[in-house]
């Protein structure tokens, strides 16, 4: 199973790969959540969801059944990857 | 004369850029709001003078990250600006805050493919230079290919730079900025091309791909459209891809004209957050801003109300003596007066809980609240921006049920707004305050909470308690084909601008004392009239009980209260209580009581005025509301009417039952069917019945 946003501790960063455009609302691409982009955990509501993160300079709560969706790469995992 | 040239304005923008506090700028005390019943759709306009021959009409649209709308309230931006007929803007200017130009810049970039004269206005300028960031204003607008205004809107820099902008309207380019179609989809796009000649591209796909959004097309368009939507698949997937285009245009222009030096800490911000998103704490400082709210409109407002009840019924008694005897007299004394001051007694209370609102609003902390409150309201079937309907409800379900509008999932609307009418709003308040004061002894346990108080405390969990228990109730029945979504921003924290926290205050009132006021007003006149007129016996009154009471030695005093007890017995009103008393007896209300009921099916405080009203009409003594309901007897027992069972029941009916016109006229219009305010109808004034039926029998 692939990593997703939903897979992050708080303060732990990733890049998004891919963000599926039939079950992911348009409205979290427009507000700045890319393929491509940086995101990290912020913060976690009190019954660990929503997610807090911050991704292309917007700071956004989403809830973790959308969170789940978004496929990324942990970035410590990217430097392995690289080094490797 | 000379020509006064009127340019038409449409101020777009993100939510949290501070386009209100630009609105507020602009137009002054100029701006109007049209929302309530009968209005079609919410807009806040108002007019700024530009030059000596020139002024503006703005329209502040909602706060909206794309025209593609996710909410009702989104939409109205969507079609402000794809109604060519109605009210079109010359001139767009899209407000973008500073920080975050880039998400600005999507929302702008869709706004100038719209071919129309658009300036960006970046706020917030002053605080450029403490977050390290710099903007080559002459390159972005080379890039942009328009007009760009930096401003701060808080503090009055650069305003006059826009209003000349403005004026210019005309030399700014209307030309496409993004031009990416082809890259989209070349085919499909050279298709569209083809078959909408008088449309521009951008519009053509927005009819498209928004297709469900417009009801009023004509069957050719509809025709043209369909035929581009058999593959909705797809047509997302163009969608996202025009995203992802748009943002790269954007991340190009940016990366020559803007500047931001990230060792710039965003310190308090992170620490603010910890304390106030805490797993415990968070919740703790809610509950103690939820108590202030409260504390402050039950406390706070007890004298201006209660200076306004006596004013008010000071005034009616001197118009009755300084004006001659008359149906004249009687209309403005029992009729409009108490009306009106059944409107004005909620001032202070809807002042102080929107300006309480909207500071929380302004500093960035009610998102931190929706953000908390999310996984817990989704159990009872809404979402954790159904937070601030629930709040706000607790002064008027009616601007409540419009703060619904930004909840995006159609299901965890429908039950915020379904629901919201069960939190206790300031139109019960008057009615419990009364019959608090009537029934509970003024005593203090351990010395300090009043008896009072608590009741009063105890009546606003009921409501918060009915309003969650049939939320959960209407998530379990409610079928509704429809995944839910859900993303809301976190803003930086700001201090709250005073100005922008007045402009709010004044605006929900003003919208309450003219939108829900007229309601109020005219039924007391109707009421007036009813309990001052009636069939034959009503006309013959003086005859009937003189003759009746011949035989009795009776003072003239005490038979003219006679006549005027027969009189009200007999109006129309006294008729429409006799009729249903057989209905109401169970619950422990005589006829009396029966009227009031009725007219307050309209709106609840009317119960209050209506007793006022029938007891003003019995008794001529000038007394106090409340000293009056407090003389009144129950004949058939000799005890006092407002007798504790009595009053506990009238306070569980006022919970449960759905009494307001206003919020019925609403829900009708929100939800666009009859269905389910007709289902708050019923089924609240039901469960009102049995719960005070319960209640009355239980303490008697």
């Amino acid at each position: 199973m692939s990593t997703t946003i939903a897979d992050l501790t708080v303060g732990e960063k990733g890049i998004i790969e891919e963000i599926p455009y039939d079950s992911v609302p348009l409205k979290l691409l427009e507000m700045g959540c890319l393929p491509g982009k940086e995101v990290e955990l912020i913060q976690l509501a009190p019954l660990n969801d929503p997610l807090y993160i911050k991704v292309n300079g917007s700071h956004l709560a989403i809830r973790r059944e959308t969170a789940r969706l978004i496929i990324m790469t942990k970035s410590e995992n990217l430097c392995e990857t690289i080094k490797s | 004369m000379r020509d006064h040239q009127v340019i038409k304005v449409a101020l777009v923008g993100n939510p949290n850029t501070g386009k209100s506090s630009l609105f507020n700028q602009l137009t002054g005390l100029n701006q109007k709001v049209s929302n309530y019943p009968g209005v079609t759709v919410e807009k806040k306009t108002g007019t700024a003078k530009l030059s000596n021959s020139i002024s503006a009409k703005i329209v502040d649209l909602p706060g909206t990250y794309s025209i593609n709308p996710s909410s009702a309230d989104e939409n109205i931006v969507l079609q402000s600006f794809l109604n060519a007929e109605s009210d079109y803007p010359d001139v767009a200017v899209v407000v973008a805050d500073v920080e975050n130009l880039k998400r600005n810049l999507y929302l702008f970039s869709q706004i100038k493919d719209l071919e129309i004269p658009t300036i960006l206005v970046i706020n917030m300028s002053d605080q450029m230079e403490r977050k390290g960031i710099s903007i080559d204003i002459d390159l972005l607008k080379k890039e942009l290919n328009a007009e760009v205004v930096l401003i701060s809107a808080r503090k009055n820099i650069g305003i006059e730079t826009l209003k000349k902008a403005i004026v210019a309207y005309k030399t700014i380019s209307t030309s496409v900025i993004a031009d990416i179609a082809d890259r989209i989809d070349a085919d499909f796009f050279n298709k569209v091309k083809c078959t909408f000649k008088n449309i521009s591209l951008y519009k053509a796909w927005l009819l498209i791909t928004q297709y469900q959004n417009f009801s009023t097309l004509d069957t050719q368009l509809k025709e043209q459209i369909e035929s581009f939507r058999e593959d909705t698949s797809r047509l997302k997937k163009m969608q996202n891809r025009e995203t992802i285009l748009r943002y790269q245009y954007i991340n190009t222009i940016l990366k020559k004209t803007y500047r931001v030096n990230t060792n710039e800490a965003t310190d308090l911000r992170f620490k603010l957050d910890r304390i106030l998103t805490h797993k415990i704490f968070g919740y703790i400082i809610f509950a103690g801003i939820l108590m202030l709210i409260f504390q402050s409109i039950f406390d706070w407002t007890s004298v201006p109300m209660d200076f306004i009840d006596v004013k008010f019924s000071q005034l009616s008694e001197a118009v009755k003596h300084h004006f001659s005897e008359g149906v004249f007299t009687d209309l403005l004394a029992d009729g409009i007066i108490p009306g009106i001051g059944g409107i004005v007694i909620f001032i202070p209370q809807i002042a102080i809980l929107f300006f309480l609102i909207s500071i929380l609003e302004e500093t960035g902390y009610m998102s931190r609240v929706v953000f908390i409150m999310d996984k817990v309201m989704r159990r009872f079937g809404m979402s954790g921006k159904s937070v601030i309907p629930l709040i706000s409800g607790t002064a008027c379900a009616i601007p409540a049920i419009m703060a619904a509008r930004n909840i995006s999932g159609w299901k965890e609307r429908l039950i915020t707004i379904l629901v919201t009418p069960f939190t206790t709003c300031s139109a019960r308040l008057p009615v419990y305050a009364i019959i608090i004061a009537l029934v509970i002894p003024d005593k203090r346990i351990i010395g300090i909470f009043s008896l009072q108080g608590l009741t009063l405390m105890v009546l606003y969990l009921i409501g918060f308690v009915a309003a969650i228990a049939s939320g959960y109730l209407l998530h379990k029945v409610l079928k509704v084909n429809e995944k839910s979504f859900f993303v809301i921003e976190m803003p930086n924290y700001k201090l709250p601008s005073l100005k922008n926290v007045l402009f709010t205050v004044l605006e929900k009132t003003k919208a309450f004392v003219f939108g829900a006021g007229k309601i109020i007003l005219a039924l007391s006149i109707v009421l007036w009239f009813l309990a001052s007129n009636g069939p034959a016996s009503y006309k013959n009154a003086t005859k009937i009980v003189t003759k009746e009471n011949t035989s009795q030695q009776l003072s003239e005093d005490e038979l003219h209260q006679k006549i005027a007890s027969y009189k009200l017995e007999h109006s129309y009103i006294g008729i429409a209580g006799k009729t249903i008393e057989p209905a109401i007896k169970p619950l422990g209300y005589d006829w009396k009581i029966g009227i009031a009921l009725i007219t307050s099916f309209a709106a609840r405080e009317v119960f209050v005025s209506t007793l006022a009203t029938i007891y003003s009409v019995e008794d001529d003594n000038t007394a106090t509301i409340k000293e009056r309901m407090a003389a009144e007897i129950n004949h058939e027992t000799g005890e006092k009417r407002f007798n504790f069972p009595v009053g506990m029941s009238l306070l569980i009916f006022y919970a449960f039952a759905m009494q307001c016109m206003g919020t019925l006229a609403i829900v009708k219009r929100e939800t666009n069917t009859w269905k389910w305010p007709l289902l708050q109808l019923f089924g609240m004034t039901a469960l009102a019945y049995v719960l005070a039926l319960l209640t009355f029998t239980v303490l008697s």
